[in-house]
């Protein structure tokens, strides 16, 4: 008997053991990534790199200024497709948490949140692209409006669910109209926690390069014109590491820094701003 | 006054009411676009679309299985390569250190590895995984590649652990307290515990949550794409150089000029589009009926 | 008093840096029944998981001070050992919803890894649950899940549960608050026949069914044990003014 539980509670921490350190393993290519890309990143980035264009191979000193400014576009546009729609229909399905509708629209976000990027850019590719006639920064932009819409819808609903019924009552009480209670009252209390779920799809976008690959397509020019194709940091980053070229694959470690910053740069902030939304609520 | 704000409340009824009409319009607007720009390939060449072995832009025949297979072999390797990584994570966070130091690194480890954009971690593949695979095919005396299924699915696990692990972290942490401290007080030691009550608990839950990473690596795109090889074969092994559905759309569409390559090419879209919808539902499904039994 | 099989010395327990448990000295005797009792919050639940130090499974949670089941310190044991001996039953009916009625019974040998014959199981099956005073109701259908029973069916299930392990002590923590009056009769009387074997701490809220079954009487007041003695002797002349207080059911 004795040695049976001897033998268990080598066994316990035996198992404990694996359980540590498979999940401390898995934080390893991690920690890989991130060294490699910045050990090779780091020293391409100065002031040049982030205000040149880029450069023909063979020439020194190309830069990515247009992929940033191509990367700012595109978020701006899928911001300005998806916020409202999201926000509003957030609130729809917070307000009408039972109607047949809020079912159907909830199942919808649920799987354009699953539906593969590449795919989305097809979408886009065939709504935009096809009856302009030429790639351009507005399909891009909405090819990742899209994807973001969800994580909007998302987090304004949770957000909205969780603020107490009382404030609600409290304004209606007073005589406030609905749509004045709902914009003024309830809105403003979670506005910091629909503006986490903003960040967070900000974030989300920001990386994605699949569904700009036949939408916004690249572009080795600065441009600003929506119906233009535009680079991004992203498909910089997919087509100069894909080129035989030492020079380019050099860029694109340096863009891969510029990216990974911004995008967890974005995460922390969100976070931030979650953090503070809960101790309000 | 009293009209005006009458009228005001029914625009912005409305105009909620609408913007949920959108999203299901979208979803629908997607799913019959995409079908729509199948037809041609779906009138050309009907199932055999799904179960011909050639892809041959050149002589204009199509047919996705080498596709259909290189995707599933990717992600259920990836899968099984991220199980027991995602469950010890799973296990850490939800059972072994609620709280604490060792449970903040690893979260925020977790939500890093999450963050890291797809084009990324195939670029780092890219440059470090493909010459190290490329030395292991090399003592295996395989053909030496480099690039292909294996060197994909590695990528996909790593990226798959974050969302896998979060899930199964929340499956473990819906069973309830009282049934541990039942198997706790029977005298069970913590690994006893999690292996007669918890898992078993947590089955379904579990299942979902593999179901849910599944959806995920089905769809993933880039990484896959920069280390798979490109391969229009069917794959003969793990090693082979293959495509995904993903990645030959992603390799192709821009290059697809006549009308029936481009359809074939959407019609892979299609299938993508199905096959994750169909997994993401089940599973989301499965999780909303544990959840709501527990409570 | 003498045959004392637990002895608690100088027990203080925390959460974090409350002090929830202070300097408690109590001996439990042996094949008697002891009540905890007190008002929400004095700590019994607390109490009665530090003796089979359920406790620490609390992150931040921490004791001091001595307990010993007869002559051993139960903090120099390992706790999958003392657990076996002192069993416990919760306030809420908790059977394992994935197991049946018969594996409920013998989850701790499952659970331990104890292998023992089919037909030893079948005997421990059957003694717990008559035990229990269910194999009557549940004889016909061991095979299903026990979640089926009614909720006074499933805590006799789980004490039938805790007794499959012939433990030393039983800890009851509020068995009956979650069930019918005729319900927590049979529990009752149930608690009385088996204190002939074992040994029961029983904490409740209920004065009078204090009265009716425990032979010692523990009464605790914002953690500090205020008053402990023979139930006769506490419920007719309490020393404290606070347990007269208690009693007569001025707070709580
Ligand atoms: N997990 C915990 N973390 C922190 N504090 C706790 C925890 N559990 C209990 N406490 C605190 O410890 C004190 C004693 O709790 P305990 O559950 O022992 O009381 P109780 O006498 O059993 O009350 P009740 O009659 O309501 O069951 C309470 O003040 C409670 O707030
Ligand atoms: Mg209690």
């Amino acid at each position: 008997m004795q040695d049976k539980t001897l033998f268990r509670i080598m066994q316990d921490r035996f198992f404990k053991l694996v359980v540590m350190l498979l999940a401390f393993l898995s934080t390893l290519p991690l920690l890989w990534i991130l060294f490699y890309i910045f050990k090779n990143g780091i020293s391409v980035i100065n002031w040049r790199f982030l205000v040149n264009l880029p450069k023909p191979v063979g020439e020194i000193s190309g830069g990515i200024s247009n992929a940033i400014v191509g990367t700012s576009i595109l978020v701006l546009i899928s911001c300005i497709v998806s916020i409202p729609v999201g926000i509003a229909s957030g609130i729809y399905l917070s307000e009408h948490r039972k109607s047949r509708l809020s079912y159907f629209v909830r199942l919808s976000v649920e799987v354009l949140q699953g539906v593969p990027s590449i795919v989305i850019g097809i979408i886009a590719y065939l709504w935009i692209v096809k009856p302009v006639g030429s790639f351009s920064a507005l399909a891009g932009g909405i090819a990742l409006g899209i994807m973001m819409l969800p994580v909007i819808v998302r987090s304004t609903e949770e957000t909205l669910k969780l603020i107490p019924y009382y404030l609600k009552e409290a304004s209606l009480a007073l005589g406030v109209p609905y749509y004045k209670t709902i914009l003024k009252v309830i809105l403003p209390t979670g506005l910091s926690g629909i503006l986490t779920g903003v960040l967070l799809g900000i974030a989300r976008i920001a990386g994605e390069t699949a569904p700009l690959l036949f939408t916004a397509f690249g572009s080795p020019f600065m441009n600003v014109n929506i119906l233009k194709p535009v680079n991004s940091l992203p498909l910089l980053i997919f087509n100069y590491a894909m080129s035989p070229y030492a020079d380019w694959q050099k860029i694109a470690w340096g863009a891969s820094v510029v990216l990974v910053v911004m995008v967890l740069f974005l995460n922390l902030i969100a976070k931030m701003v979650a953090k503070k939304w809960k101790t309000i609520s | 006054m009293k009209k005006d704000s009458l009228k005001s409340e029914i625009a912005f009824q409305k105009t909620i009411y609408f913007s949920g009409v959108v999203i299901l319009l979208l979803l629908l607007g997607i799913f019959f676009t995409l079908l729509f720009s199948s037809l041609p390939s779906i009138k050309a060449f009907g199932l055999k679309f799904l179960t011909g072995r050639e892809w041959d832009p050149v002589s204009g025949n199509f047919a996705a299985l080498p596709f259909l297979a290189g995707t599933l072999l990717t992600s259920f390797l990836a899968l099984v390569i991220s199980i027991p990584f995602s469950l010890s994570i799973a296990l850490l966070l939800g059972e072994y250190s609620k709280g604490g130091a060792i449970s903040s690194f690893l979260t925020g480890m977790v939500e890093l590895l999450a963050g890291i954009p797809s084009v990324i971690y195939g670029f780092w593949g890219l440059f470090i995984l493909v010459p190290v695979i490329r030395f292991i095919e090399l003592k295996l005396g395989l053909v030496p590649y480099g690039v292909g299924i294996f060197t994909a699915s590695l990528i996909l696990s790593v990226m798959i652990i974050p969302y896998s692990a979060s899930l199964g972290k929340e499956v473990i942490n819906l069973v309830p307290r009282e049934l541990k401290e039942a198997a706790y007080s029977l005298g069970g030691t913590k690994f006893e515990v999690i292996k007669r009550v918890i898992l078993p608990y947590a089955r379904s839950g579990i299942f979902a949550g593999i179901l849910l990473s599944l959806g995920r690596a089905l769809g993933e795109t880039m990484a896959v794409t920069m280390v798979i090889g490109n391969s229009h074969f069917l794959p003969t092994s793990i090693f082979s150089p293959s495509n995904t559905m993903a990645s030959v759309i992603a390799n192709e569409f821009t290059e697809a000029v006549d009308t029936l390559y481009l359809s074939s090419l959407i019609e892979i879209g299609l299938l993508l589009f199905l096959i994750t919808t169909i997994v993401n539902i089940a599973g989301r499904y499965i999780i909303n009926k544990v959840s709501v039994e527990v409570r | 008093m003498e045959n004392h099989i637990l002895k608690i010395e100088n027990l203080s327990a925390y959460f974090g840096k409350n002090r929830i448990l202070k300097d408690i000295n109590l001996r439990i005797s042996r094949e008697k029944v002891t009540a905890v009792m007190g008002p929400s919050g004095c700590g019994k639940t607390t109490l009665i998981r530090c003796i089979n130090r359920m406790h620490e499974l609390v992150p931040e949670a921490k004791v001091s001070g001595k307990i010993f089941l007869y002559e051993e310190n139960i903090y120099d044991l390992h706790p999958i050992i003392l657990r076996r001996k002192i069993g416990m039953v919760f306030q809420k009916p908790n059977p394992f919803p994935t197991m049946s009625i018969y594996d409920n019974v013998i989850a701790g040998y499952k659970l331990n890894g104890i292998k023992i014959s089919r037909s030893e199981q079948d005997k421990i099956v059957e003694e717990s649950l008559k035990k229990a005073a269910l194999w009557e109701e549940v004889k016909d259908g061991l095979y299903r899940t026990g979640t089926f029973l009614s909720g006074g069916q499933q805590q006799r299930l789980c004490i039938a549960r805790a007794l499959a392990m012939n433990p030393e002590i039983i800890l009851l923590d509020e068995p009956t608050s979650a069930l019918d009056p005729k319900a927590t009769q049979r529990i009752e009387e149930l608690i009385v026949e088996l204190k002939k074997t074992v040994t029961i701490i029983l904490v409740t809220h209920n004065i009078a069914q204090a009265a009716r079954v425990s032979d010692f009487t523990a009464f605790l007041y914002l953690g500090e044990l205020v008053e402990y003695g023979h139930t006769e002797k506490l419920f007719t002349v309490p020393e404290d003014k606070r347990t007269e207080e208690y009693l007569t059911g001025k707070f709580g």
